[in-house]
């Protein structure tokens, strides 16, 4: 259990952060920038004091105000990704990965050279100089170096935010790898939902400094506090699934969501796997009755059980389909159209194809 | 072109001072350049207007100064006389102290502008990576230093060569003790057949100095392009 209770005055910027998360598992601190989520980690790795409250993993306290305990950050065993990797540029690749191990004081070598290494793809670059490294490289060796100093806990500061948009696929499969093989507890800090999605397990919602929701990624997709931070656009519930059955002929794989149940195209699916698929609002389709008919192939049946208005144009619609809630984005032409009230029957079509990119493996 | 053993022991003279101030500079100025770059404390600006005054005072007055500090009844030139039988007035030691206390300022500017490119975050990620204070110096923030610290040696060393003004107020000229190469071409230009004496040391510190500015200029840039400058972390 990571539990950080902190407050800190920097200037007119005031942070007052509390949270819990699981460890292992990866919790990641969200929101806009300026939102003290960089401030927090920092904190959490011993590089700015808190005026007040205290830091602990398990049983063991690195900062406390009250009892006035603070360990220094050389002394805490937190690996942190910065965002701009910071190699050292004197340092060749090699050395910049042993400079950890070299200072991890006698905890267990649990990550061995070889396998970070081999984890993080880093074989080709070991005798070159951080100079001539992408953007992407550059981080990977940033996540091998603090790998290396065998961490107790593993920070990531928008670890991809410094990689061009193009080249972000690249090393998002690396910090999946490095989540799915190694029981390291995470802590990253993200302004991008989809990468929240793909890596972390809890999310904690972070504004103007303060905590505006906390708790695991499925349920926060749908909370009031993402909703005023994520755009229009990538506002959506997310469902987790095992995939039941795929289909080599169709193409199409086959997850189960409450009493429903969705195709997914299966490319790259196996059968057991677990998945997150996120259902954008904007892309599901709304009806009152049983559609017949329709090359939609997923239509998952429900109750609404709440209406909100989303600006003035359009109202969200929430439906309970088995225990499970999608949120649909309709027009506010369409809600009165339809006269929507809660209790009311409905059904949510998904087009397969719409859920392109939206499915991550967990 | 040939020297006379009178020139040669000048030459040998300066180069030996100029050495010996250059060790003694090497630390203290880079423990002074990283303290100016690196701490904020009471009195910062003070001392940092002190490291620089010799480069604005008349060299004759900075001789003068040392005089009266270091001279045989000078608080300090007294204490380390009875404590340790050191004697600065008129000897060679002298002179280094002269040349060091001149150059100082020279150093603490070269090696203070490489600190300021130092970007600190290197140093944060050498604390996440375990390094206490000591070791994140001589693993991170000394060896970015090196360029700054050998381009500000050689500029010291060949200042040093043909300091004038307050090795002669402090130490005299005395053949072989505290005559370097700009004092005995003082020397030549005083005595009536003294022209091609000083023409010929005129020649040796000219070449020295030049050699120096130049080998200074390629070292920076040499070593600034190993560790790929500016795209370390951009």
């Amino acid at each position: 259990m990571l539990d950080v209770q902190v407050r800190k005055q920097r200037g007119a910027f005031s942070a007052q952060v509390a949270f819990r998360s699981a460890t292992p598992g990866v919790t990641a601190l969200f929101g806009r920038s300026g939102c003290g989520k960089t401030t927090t980690i920092h904190m959490i790795a011993g590089l700015l004091r808190p005026d007040r409250g205290h830091i602990r993993i398990g049983e063991t306290v690195l900062f406390d105000a009250a009892q006035g305990i603070d360990v220094p950050a050389e002394q805490r065993g937190i690996g942190y990704v910065f965002q701009d990797a910071r190699l050292f540029p004197h340092l060749t690749v090699r050395d910049n990965l042993r400079y950890g191990a070299r200072r991890a004081r006698g905890r267990a070598a649990h990550l061995k050279f070889d396998d970070v290494v081999e984890l993080l793809g880093l074989a080709a670059l070991l005798a070159r100089r951080p100079a001539g490294l992408s953007g992407g490289e550059r981080q990977r060796v940033a996540i091998g170096r603090a790998l290396l100093a065998q961490p107790r806990l593993l920070l990531l500061d928008e670890p991809l935010a410094a990689i061009d948009v193009a080249r972000r696929g690249e090393l998002l499969p690396y910090l999946e790898d490095l989540r799915d093989r190694l029981s390291l507890p995470m802590v990253f800090v993200s302004h991008q939902f989809e990468e929240v999605l793909r890596l972390a397990g809890e999310v904690v919602v972070l504004q103007e400094g303060v905590v505006a929701g906390h708790g695991d990624v499925i349920a926060m997709s749908q909370s009031a506090a993402l909703r005023a931070i994520v755009g229009a656009e990538s506002l959506g519930a997310v469902v987790e699934g095992l995939i039941e059955q795929v289909d080599e002929s169709s193409g199409l794989a086959q997850i189960r969501v409450g009493a429903g149940k969705l195709l997914l195209e299966s490319a790259q699916l196996r059968r057991g796997q677990r998945v997150r698929v996120q259902l954008l609002a904007r892309d599901l389709i709304l009806a009152t009755a049983a559609p017949v008919g329709l090359s939609v192939r997923n239509t998952l049946a429900g109750t609404i059980t709440r209406l909100e208005a989303d600006g003035e144009r359009a109202w969200l619609v929430f439906i309970d389909t088995g225990g499970v809630t999608l949120m649909v984005r309709v027009t506010a032409d369409a809600h009165s159209a339809l006269a929507l009230a809660v209790g009311q029957p409905a059904w949510v079509l998904v087009k397969t194809v719409s859920l392109r990119g939206r499915v991550f493996s967990r | 072109m040939l020297l006379s053993a009178d020139e040669w022991q000048a030459l040998r003279l300066s180069l030996e001072v100029a050495l010996w101030s250059l060790l003694w500079n090497l630390p203290v100025a880079t423990a002074m350049a990283w303290v100016l770059v690196r701490r904020r404390f009471p009195g910062r600006t003070l001392v940092d207007a002190l490291v620089h005054l010799p480069l604005v005072l008349p060299p004759v007055l900075t001789g003068y100064l040392l005089l009266i500090l270091f001279g045989a009844r000078g608080p300090i030139g007294g204490w380390l006389q009875r404590s340790f039988g050191v004697h600065l007035i008129f000897t060679t030691a002298g002179t280094v102290l002269a040349v060091a206390v001149m150059t100082f300022p020279l150093m603490v500017r070269a090696i203070r502008l490489t600190l300021e490119g130092i970007d600190t975050g290197l140093e944060e990620a050498a604390r996440t990576l375990g390094a206490g204070p000591l070791d994140r110096f001589f693993s991170i923030t000394l060896p970015l230093m090196l360029p700054g610290i050998l381009a500000g040696a050689v500029t010291a060393f060949a200042a040093g060569l043909g300091e004038f003004g307050a090795v002669i107020t402090f130490v005299s000229n005395i053949p072989g003790v505290t005559r370097t190469l700009p004092l005995a071409l003082y020397t030549a230009l005083q005595v009536p057949n003294g022209d091609a004496t000083a023409a010929r040391l005129a020649i040796t510190s000219f070449t020295l100095g030049l050699a120096a500015l130049v080998l200074s200029e390629w070292l920076s840039r040499t070593l600034r392009n190993q560790l790929g400058r500016g795209t370390a972390h951009a």
